[in-house]
């Protein structure tokens, strides 16, 4: 389990956690939801080691994550980061066997055991035709599923995924959440958009001005009131199936006022 | 727990094809086993021509007599021992770990900013040579040092100006790629700045044009010593260490995020590669002057040969830069005998079209 206690982040002296607490559960998808700027990839990023809360801590399996190093939280928490290099001269193989880095002490080559978690990670997503391509040459959706494949490698306990849909068209991003519930078991994703966390999470946590406003399952979190008062914008709910989906409008200022 | 195969066990009737990643493996040996041997042909053909041409037969035997005392006897004349021996052969020896030093220093700083412009010459180690030399020639700045004091200023000048860029990106709180990028530019020019005005703040025209000549780089100075032994053990511990960070490398130039996602703390790998690197850097430039373009050109020929994995590049891409200047080295000596040209200006000659064509290919595939 990830626990994260009375976060508290400030970038120079503007606060953008102010005392988040959320726990992620073994078996289970969290999306990490909000508006621009209330704290979802901060929140993701103190979860991995990359940013020190000022207050508060993280805890992985009941340690601190402060007394744990890099390595050793890498070899937890596999991460598909929202950054690639656009030249890279990388092959789509060794991309992911980049994912191996934690398992390997400094002087040790590569073994089949690696060979075969890239090939499993690789077939998983199904990027196996692309393995000897470079990684620079593919396109969004492929790349989503690289990396998710290069997280697969690690063997981690956990997935944590920062807007993972970002920049895909709807198709790819149904097939990136998809994939991720069909792999991990257990993950945490930040997500931007609303129904997609409706559909492919398990629990929510909506933050609001890097505090929680709502934690719970998505029926409990999505709910239009509460998102009408964090977003700023009208929304509908429909449910289809068991999934809550939400149509949004903008409130004109007659209603904003009434609100 | 993330649903993997198991994995710590394969059925061997079931195991994955790994075939590609074999390929990659070959095709990187088949061009590392090949470039030694161009490497040691080479430094036989370095050690045979020049001014004088003395026949590879002759090398061979020069050498065998020198290292292994075959043949027994010396059947050749004095003067065509010590052309061999004393002048060309540490000559060749320099050229191979200059060249090779450029080469992995240009690649890994490469990957520390992220810039596939990024040369050794990036941190202002060279400046900082360039400084202490013109000190040395033109103020007889020896700092005590006697019989090496040009090496030795130029390269204490190397590491200060090191020191100094460090500071800079350090100044403000982490090393991040474009604030080692942006220190080493100002530091770098601050003190290109210094160099002209000695040169300029001096009466002597033939110790302007020793400066000249030495910021345009020369392995004339290359004798059997102290200096070709600490750029040996240098450029070889720099190669080595380098080859087996080559996955954190990876890591590193994909971005910091990625590395530490991978275990690897961004921060504490920069700063480890940089002090590897200003100390190769300056090594070589305080032995051969700021020899431009290998650093820059030849980590791009690597890894078009076998891929942008440092395991794999890092060795190929110090072996290529050792035959590029070795034969820039045979150039420089040969074109206008008995006359030198500087060879910086061979290697900018061969290495600028490269780089051009290079900028082509890059463009060609980001569209």
């Amino acid at each position: 389990m990830i626990a994260a206690e009375g976060l508290r982040f400030a970038y120079d002296r503007r606060p953008v956690l102010d005392g988040v607490s959320f726990e992620a559960r073994e078996g289970r998808v969290l999306g990490l939801l909000g508006p621009n700027g209330s704290g979802k990839t901060t929140a993701l990023r103190t979860l991995y080691g990359s940013l020190r809360p000022q207050q508060g801590r993280v805890t992985l399996g009941g340690r601190p994550i402060s007394t744990l190093g890099p390595r050793a939280i890498s070899q937890r928490l596999a991460v598909v980061v929202q950054e690639s290099d656009a030249e890279s001269m990388l092959t789509v193989r060794e991309m992911v066997t980049l994912g191996r880095l934690p398992r390997l002490s400094t002087f040790q080559r590569t073994g089949t055991e690696d060979h075969a978690a890239v090939e499993v990670a690789l077939e998983r997503v199904g990027a196996q035709h692309l393995a000897r391509r470079r990684y620079a040459e593919l396109s969004g959706g492929e790349r989503q599923r690289v990396l998710v494949a290069r997280a697969l490698a690690q063997e981690a306990d956990f997935l944590l995924l920062d807007e993972p849909t970002n920049h895909l068209d709807i198709r790819y991003q149904h097939e990136v959440l998809g994939l991720v519930r069909e792999v991990a078991t257990s993950a945490v994703v930040v997500l931007h958009d609303l129904n997609l966390a409706a559909r492919y999470c398990d629990d929510l946590v909506l933050l609001e001005s890097g505090r929680v406003a709502a934690t719970g399952s998505p029926d409990e979190v999505l709910d239009p009131a509460l998102l009408e008062r964090v977003y700023g914008i009208g929304v509908t709910r429909t449910d289809v199936g068991s999934h809550p989906q939400l149509l949004f409008h903008p409130l004109d200022r007659l209603e904003r006022l009434s609100r | 727990m993330v649903a993997l195969e198991p994995t710590t066990d394969p059925d061997p009737q079931v195991l994955p094809r790994r075939d590609g990643a074999d390929h990659t493996r070959r095709r990187a040996r088949r061009w590392t086993l090949g470039l030694m041997l161009g490497l040691l042909v080479s430094m036989v053909a370095g050690t045979a021509l020049g001014a004088v041409y003395v026949p590879f037969t002759s090398v061979v035997e020069v050498i065998g007599h020198h290292l292994f005392l075959v043949p027994a006897e010396q059947t050749w004349s004095g003067p065509r021992d010590s052309i061999i021996w004393d002048v060309r052969l540490p000559r060749v020896l320099l050229a191979t770990l200059v060249g090779a030093g450029l080469a992995v220093t240009g690649m890994a700083l490469q990957a520390m900013v992220r810039n596939l412009l990024a040369d050794p010459y990036l941190l202002g180690v060279n400046s900082g040579a360039s400084t202490g030399a013109a000190a040395a020639i033109l103020f007889g700045v020896t700092l005590g040092i006697g019989e090496h004091a040009l090496s030795a200023s130029a390269f204490v000048g190397a590491m200060a100006a090191s020191v100094l860029v460090y500071a800079v990106a350090r100044s403000a709180g982490r090393v991040t790629s474009t604030r080692l990028l942006l220190a080493g530019v100002a530091v770098g020019y601050a003190l290109q700045a210094v160099t002209s005005f000695l040169i300029f703040a001096s009466d002597s025209a033939e110790g302007a044009r020793s400066v000249m000549f030495w910021l345009l780089g020369s392995l004339a100075l290359a004798e059997w010593g102290q200096p070709l032994t600490l750029a040996t053990v240098v450029v070889l511990l720099t190669v080595g260490v380098l080859t087996v960070l080559g996955r954190r490398l990876d890591a590193l130039a994909v971005g910091d995020e990625t590395a530490l996602a991978l275990g690897v703390s961004p921060e504490r790998l920069r700063t480890a590669l940089l002090v590897l690197v200003a100390l190769c850097v300056a090594v070589v430039v305080s032995a051969a002057g700021s020899i431009g373009f290998v650093g820059l050109v030849v980590p791009h020929l690597a890894r078009r040969a076998v891929g942008a994995a440092h395991v794999r590049a890092v060795p190929v891409a110090a072996l290529m830069g050792a035959i590029l200047l070795i034969w820039a080295d045979i150039g420089a000596r040969v074109l206008l005998a008995p006359q030198e040209i500087p060879i910086g200006i061979i290697t900018a000659v061969v290495g600028a079209p490269f780089l051009l064509i290079l900028v082509r290919r890059l463009q060609a595939t980001a569209a």
